[in-house]
């Protein structure tokens, strides 16, 4: 068997675990499991990167797609308690429209690459490798010379969707306590003790010792 | 041997599976999330099929910044969906019609 062939088998049980997860995220009646069927999908998305030897991009997508977003999807799927037989209302109402809209557009996007298929491309050589570097040394001079500053605005986005999620979430709960931060921080020392100058008070005359009290 | 089609292909099937899942899940938000999800993917596998038989660095770091925005997405849409939930107790779409678009 040559490497090839061997490449070739690989691709078609990946590809057919891909298309069959993705199925299965669609129709599957339970959320829970739909979550589950796109983990499968973005997995075995990930093995036919790491054939295309794009060695970064696959682990990337395993550690942030199944492992943060997915996770994320699963938290919410969970924490929400949804009638699932409400949600499932239409879905043979939909289904010839949905399949209908799918095969066309299958259809036309098939025939297009039967067109530009003639000029059939085969996989040359790792264009990592011909430069003389593993692929995530490549990917990276590029990141950080060519795309510095689309690499920082990617940065800023995390940043205002971190902040977004947060601020989206937070509730302020009635009756329950705070303390803020900020009106503690900002707090002024001359509202809070107030001093008063005045002239040192001295008695004229002893007064007489007053009576012990019994 | 793998053909550069044999992606294209691929991530075209995972695009028509994707717009399926639109259409025949119109009531549950969380799919249709994840349907997104699933288109793109098919578009990052183009992507990455590409930049590998081309040669070309540029299409790996555009997968990079798809990854990016897609995650932020998510974290964006789950949030919103959670505060949806928690207004009206309902993620089915046709109960959230109070803006009568």
């Amino acid at each position: 068997m040559t490497p090839q062939l061997l490449q070739l088998i690989c691709f078609y049980a990946f590809a057919f675990v891909t298309v069959a997860a993705a199925l299965s995220v669609i129709t599957l009646k339970n959320s829970v499991h739909a979550v589950l069927a796109l983990v499968l999908t973005f997995f075995s998305a990930a093995s036919l990167w790491l054939l295309l030897e794009a060695e970064f991009l696959a682990l990337a997508l395993v550690v942030v797609y199944v492992g943060a977003v997915m996770v994320l999807f699963l938290f919410v799927v969970m924490m929400l308690d949804i009638d699932q037989e409400k949600l499932r209302e239409g879905f043979v109402k939909f289904l010839p429209v949905g399949l209908l809209v799918a095969a066309v557009m299958l259809g036309e996007m098939l025939g297009l690459i039967g067109v530009r298929a003639m000029q059939a491309r085969v996989m040359g050589a790792d264009p990592a490798v011909a430069a003389g570097m593993p692929n995530i040394e490549w990917l990276g001079h590029a990141l950080y010379t060519q795309f510095l500053l689309p690499f920082e605005i990617a940065a800023l986005i995390l940043t205002v969707g971190i902040v977004a999620a947060v601020a989206l979430t937070l509730r302020e709960r009635r009756g329950a306590r705070y303390e803020s931060a900020s009106q503690q921080v900002k707090v002024d020392p001359r509202k809070r003790v107030r001093i008063v100058k005045m002239a040192a008070v001295r008695p004229d005359e002893p007064t007489a010792p007053q009576e012990p009290q019994p | 041997m793998i053909s550069l089609a044999h992606y294209i292909v691929l991530g075209a099937v995972l695009f028509c599976i994707a717009v399926a899942g639109l259409f025949i899940n119109r009531k549950n938000v969380i799919v249709l999330l994840m349907s997104i999800e699933l288109m793109l993917l098919a578009v990052n596998m183009n992507f990455v099929a590409f930049s590998r038989f081309l040669g070309d660095v540029a299409g790996q770091v555009f997968v990079f910044f798809i990854l990016t925005v897609a995650a932020a997405e998510a974290a964006i849409g789950l949030a919103i969906l959670v505060l949806l939930f928690r207004t009206r107790s309902t993620i089915n779409i046709a109960d959230i019609d109070s803006m009568k678009g």
